[in-house]
This record gives structure tokens, C-alpha cells and sequence, in this order.
């Protein structure tokens, strides 16, 4: 059994953040705000959800704790158990497949030394596969943290990790010189619009 | 092929700043309030005029649904909502969007509202896409300072706000019941319908969900006309469409191109073409993954738009293309897809929550040929029973990849079988 913290409450940061998006929503409808909220806590808690946590916001939104608990449990990026400091996932859907995301897996999984599932030993990264991330036409795409590292390698993605591990954090986007989801070699239009 | 001055998406890679000041550079919120003041009616007729269809997928008439909201008061609020849960595979077109030319969004929301008399826009924001949605968030709140939108929006006496909201990660809350459900803080699970959205949707309300890329052409629409729009492309398939072309091409990319473009045509221009060369293609997935798979003879001529995709018995769904050269093993390639279907699933429907699990483990089995030849038939006989029997579309989406993939490679599943036993009497 994972151990619980006893109690939770937001920091004064995070109390502002959730104000504001509760405020996006009409009178009587502040459920709404619960998966922007969980997402706060969620990093407040170094990466995880404790059942403290979503017990506070039920009872900040005027929901059934229970309510609260299937949300955390239906969408995949709430997590209810502990993660490595960098959580790392790799598309691994059919468009990712196709330009080699097997071998990004196994570039990770041997320089991480865990399995996908996992989270390393020395506690740097929890390594996850995941679906379709919705940047298809610079696959293969890692995912760490928030940001999204694309057109990636078995030798980029052992970079990457290498400097997660130093501390430092990459420049999220494309790992080639490539423009963003411009073909490689540069765009075939919008060579003369723009400002 | 359609030139630079034609392209509505002109910051699609990012070259420009995203931001305001330069965004009205590339003819954004220009005249913004000469468009609304021309009413709502007006807005409506020229989005019906301009043929655009819906660009998350279904490809439903967008003018057409507009006009299904409410004309009277109804004593409820209305609402637009802009699926932005970009997450079907191969698709990735909404996200240069919020990130490159946010402000074509804002603007589209906004017109889009007035014309459908919603007060308000929620995005709904894929989670993963937390930059994406800073990003439109920051212009949100640009076009605030500037009176573009909220009270007054623009000078024109319509108040119209607009809210970014994240999801967190599922597939389904792009299906658009799931997504309000999920708005509503729900568990993502997609209501049945009747009653439709443009009467009871948001918090009961008139709501109707567009896809972002729908919403973002809108003002251009506007400014240029309805017969600027509808002259590209062929008839019932008009304008312009971000096409995202993905696997075994030697450049993949986003592009925007004109409707009805020859599918080789598109790949040979912008891709680089075929990995090994057009002779080297096997398959392609030709509208995102719930799409039926197209062997090379029918790519060799096929157009790029609703009708032509349809006749071939797939579709043009989101314009994700996802080329498979012949070192694909596609059989694998589609089981991969019934995995991540079998995963997305949200388990309220019986014959999808067990179908898809079933479906993807007899996909596993056929990649290495461990069956018999009868469970092809009774593969697609269960693809059948899922097909039209659950409440939203997921359990088609799950079907129609096993099924295209028996119509044109059927031998090649049945050789994986037989040499398989062979292997095995050996």
C-alpha cells in the first residue's frame, strides 16, 4: 500500500490558480474545474495524487469524493501512486511504430535500467508507453514532463535522458534541424507569405 | 496547387511570432466588427455557401449546424465548445493551429458564437498539449486586453467570453458527448443522442462542438467570401485542409493544401515523396486511424476529399495520412491500432469495452499466424456486432481497421497462418 499523507491543502500559488479556473465556470457548475484542479494538485505532490488531495477538492467543488475518485481513475494522466522525479513516456501508436518507436522503448528501458511501468532505480524517471500524442508527422515523439520531444532517436532519446539525469532540460520540439512539422530540407510553401 | 496567397494558415510552421500585433499583420481580427455587423443570418448563409464541411472528422456541414441553435431565447445560455482533443493517430493539424495562429481560433470563436448566438467558448484542450494550451491561453487573454472579445466584443455590443480548458488524457473525450460530459467534470463517457447538443448540451444548454480547424477558417471565410472558399476543391468537398502526412514518407509534415488534391500528388509534392519511391508503397491510412487502409493500386489515383475517399469505401475523416512502404508488416501495424482502441475504449458500451479487447487479441494472434483461417471470418463477423451497436463511434473506429485490412490483405493474413502451421508440423 502506498503511504498517504494525512492531510493536504493547496499553497497560496495554487489556491490563486484554482480560484481562476473556477471562475470559468457558471454559478453551481464549479465540477467542471475538477480536472484543471486535480492537475495542480497533482504537481503540488510531486507528480502524484494522494486520497488527501482528492478529498480537498471534492470539498471544494461540492462533489462526492467518489465523483472525484473516477475522474482520477478514467483519464491517464492523474496518477494515485508515487513517480520518479521526470515522468518519460513514449508514443508507441501506429504512426510512432512505423518510424521506429520499439527501439526508442528499448533505448530508454536499457538507459534507464527499468521496464516500461516502471520507475528507475535511482528514481530519476518513471517510464511509461502511451498512445497517440497527436504530433504524428514528427514521430517518433517522446513526452517528458510537459514537453514534447519529437523526430527523436535511439541516440537522441539516451541524450535526453542523460541530461534529465544532470539536471538540465533540453530544448523541447524537433531533435533534427528541422522547422517545427515543416517537411525536413525545409518548407515546400509559405516560402514567401507571412509578414 | 494552391499558392501562398491562398493559404488561410499562413504562421503553420511557426516562422512568425504567434502573437497579436503580428497576427493582425497576416490579416487577422480585420474587421472583425464590419463581419459581425452584417448579422447572423448573414454569417450563416456564407458558411453553408462556402461548402465547408467540419474538419474534426465526420465532415457534417458546418453552416448547417450552426443553424440548428436556437433562433429564439430559450432562457438558457448558449454555448460554443472547440474540440481541440486532437488525439486521433496520425492527426496532428489543431495543434499547430493553437500554437502557430491562435489568434484565427479566437477570432473564429467569436464569429462563430455571434452567428450561433452562444455567450460563451470553452476550448477543450487535449491535456498533453500543455504548451499548446498556454499558448492559446496567452492569446485568449491578448484579444481580452485588446476588447476583441468580452463585453463589447470588437465594439459591436456582443458580449462573448472565452475559457481554455484542459483534458488529461482520453481518446474519447474527442467524441463531442464525452467531451461536454468531461467539460462537466465527468468521467469522458458519451451520452446517448437524441436529445443533440444544439438543444440540450453544455449544462443542459444549446451547444454546438466544432472542431478547432473548422472554427479557425471561419473569419477567413468571411473576409475573402464564400465563393473564394468553395472555389477549391470539387463540388460537396470545397476549400482548403491542413493534410498531415505521417510514416514511411522521407519528409513528413503538416501541409495545407486544396481539397480533392490526388492523394500521390500530395506525397510526391510536400512529403518527398514515398520512402524507396512510390513503387515501394504498400498501404496508406488516408483520413486518421479509424479510417479503412488503401492498398497502392487504389492510392495511384485517389482525390483527397470526402466523396472520392468514400467511394473507396474509406474516408477523408481528419486528413491524417499514414503511409506504410512494403517493410511494413501490416498486419501488425492495424493490430496496434486495435490495441490502442481496446485501450481507449471507456468501457460503457458492452459490445465495445469486451469487442475491442476481443478483437485486438486475435490481431495478436494473427500477426503470428497461431489461428485458424475461419477466425478471419469470425473476426469480421465481430467487427460487424460492434459496428452500430454502441452509443457513440468508438466501437466503428475499432472496426473498420480490421475490416479494411481484410478487404485488401486478406491473403497475406491467410499465408501468415498456413506458413505459420507449416513452420509448426516441421
Amino acid at each position: 500500500m502506498t503511504e498517504q499523507p494525512a492531510t493536504f491543502a493547496f499553497d497560496a500559488d495554487n489556491q490563486a490558480l484554482a480560484d481562476k479556473h473556477i471562475a470559468k465556470y457558471p454559478e453551481g457548475r464549479q465540477a467542471s474545474a475538477v480536472l484543471p484542479l486535480l492537475d495542480i494538485a497533482q504537481r503540488q505532490c510531486d507528480g502524484w495524487l494522494p486520497r488527501a488531495a482528492m478529498d480537498y477538492i471534492a470539498e471544494m467543488l461540492d462533489m462526492a469524493p467518489i465523483r472525484v475518485y473516477e475522474v482520477v481513475s478514467f483519464y491517464e494522466m492523474y496518477h494515485d501512486t508515487p513517480r520518479g522525479k521526470h515522468e518519460l513516456r513514449v508514443c508507441t501508436t501506429t504512426p510512432c511504430w512505423l518510424r521506429g518507436s520499439a527501439d526508442i522503448v528499448s533505448a530508454c528501458e536499457d538507459e534507464m535500467g527499468c521496464k516500461v511501468g516502471e520507475t528507475s532505480p535511482d528514481g530519476v524517471f518513471s517510464l511509461g508507453e502511451f498512445e497517440c500524442l497527436g504530433a504524428c508527422v514528427n514521430a517518433p515523439v517522446v513526452w517528458i514532463d510537459d514537453d514534447y520531444y519529437e523526430d527523436v532517436d535511439p541516440d537522441s532519446a539516451r541524450k535526453l535522458i542523460q541530461a534529465f539525469r544532470k539536471g538540465e532540460r533540453p530544448e523541447p520540439g524537433p531533435m533534427t534541424d528541422r522547422q517545427k512539422s515543416a517537411p525536413a530540407g525545409g518548407p515546400t510553401t509559405l516560402t514567401g507569405a507571412g509578414e | 496547387m494552391l499558392s501562398d496567397k491562398d493559404r488561410i494558415f499562413t504562421n503553420l510552421y511557426g516562422l512568425h511570432d504567434w502573437s497579436l500585433d503580428a497576427a493582425k499583420t497576416r490579416g487577422d481580427w480585420d474587421g472583425t466588427k464590419e463581419i459581425l455587423s452584417k448579422g447572423r443570418d448573414w454569417i450563416i448563409d456564407e458558411m453553408k455557401e462556402s461548402g465547408l464541411r467540419g474538419r474534426g472528422g465526420a465532415g457534417f456541414p458546418a453552416g448547417l449546424k450552426w443553424s440548428f441553435m436556437p433562433k429564439e431565447d430559450t432562457g438558457r445560455p448558449a454555448y460554443l465548445v472547440v474540440n481541440a482533443d486532437e488525439s486521433e493517430p496520425g492527426t496532428c493539424k489543431d495543434r499547430e493551429i493553437m500554437r502557430h495562429d491562435p489568434h484565427k481560433l479566437v477570432e473564429g470563436c467569436l464569429i462563430a458564437g455571434f452567428a450561433m448566438g452562444a455567450m460563451a467558448a470553452y476550448i477543450y484542450v487535449r491535456g498533453e498539449f500543455h504548451y499548446e494550451a498556454g499558448i492559446l491561453d496567452a492569446a485568449v487573454e491578448q484579444a481580452y486586453d485588446a476588447g476583441l472579445i468580452g463585453k463589447n466584443a470588437c465594439g459591436s455590443g456582443y458580449d462573448f467570453d472565452i475559457y481554455v480548458h484542459r483534458g488529461a488524457g482520453a481518446y474519447i473525450c474527442g467524441e463531442e458527448t464525452a467531451l461536454l460530459e468531461s467539460l462537466e467534470g465527468k468521467k469522458g463517457q458519451p451520452r446517448i443522442k437524441p436529445p443533440f447538443p444544439a438543444n440540450t448540451g453544455l449544462y443542459g444548454s444549446p451547444t454546438t462542438i466544432n472542431n478547432v480547424e473548422t472554427i479557425a477558417v471561419a473569419p477567413t471565410i468571411c473576409r475573402r467570401g464564400a465563393s473564394w472558399f468553395s472555389g477549391f476543391g470539387r463540388e460537396n468537398n470545397t476549400g482548403t485542409k491542413v493534410f498531415c502526412i505521417s510514416g514511411h514518407v522521407n519528409n513528413p509534415c503538416n501541409v495545407e493544401e486544396e481539397m480533392s488534391i490526388p492523394l500521390k500528388e500530395l506525397i510526391e509534392k510536400h512529403a518527398g515523396g514515398v520512402r524507396g519511391g512510390w513503387d515501394n508503397l504498400k498501404a496508406i491510412i488516408p483520413g486518421g486511424s479509424s479510417v479503412p487502409l488503401l492498398p497502392k493500386s487504389i492510392c495511384d489515383t485517389v482525390l483527397m476529399d470526402f466523396d472520392s475517399l468514400k467511394e473507396v469505401k474509406s474516408g477523408l475523416g481528419t486528413a491524417g495520412i499514414i503511409v506504410m512502404d512494403q517493410s511494413t508488416d501490416v498486419i501488425a501495424a492495424i493490430a496496434r491500432l486495435a490495441k490502442f482502441y481496446k485501450h481507449e475504449s471507456c468501457g460503457q458500451c458492452t459490445p465495445c469495452r469486451e469487442g475491442t479487447g476481443w478483437m485486438w487479441r486475435v490481431m495478436e494472434r494473427l500477426v503470428k499466424g497461431d489461428a485458424e483461417i475461419e477466425e478471419i471470418d469470425m473476426l469480421l463477423d465481430v467487427s460487424k456486432e460492434i459496428e452500430g451497436h454502441t452509443i457513440c463511434a468508438l466501437g466503428d473506429a475499432a472496426a473498420w481497421p480490421i475490416q479494411g485490412l481484410m478487404r485488401h490483405f486478406r491473403d497475406e493474413v491467410e499465408d501468415r497462418i498456413t506458413s505459420n502451421r507449416s513452420r509448426s508440423a516441421a
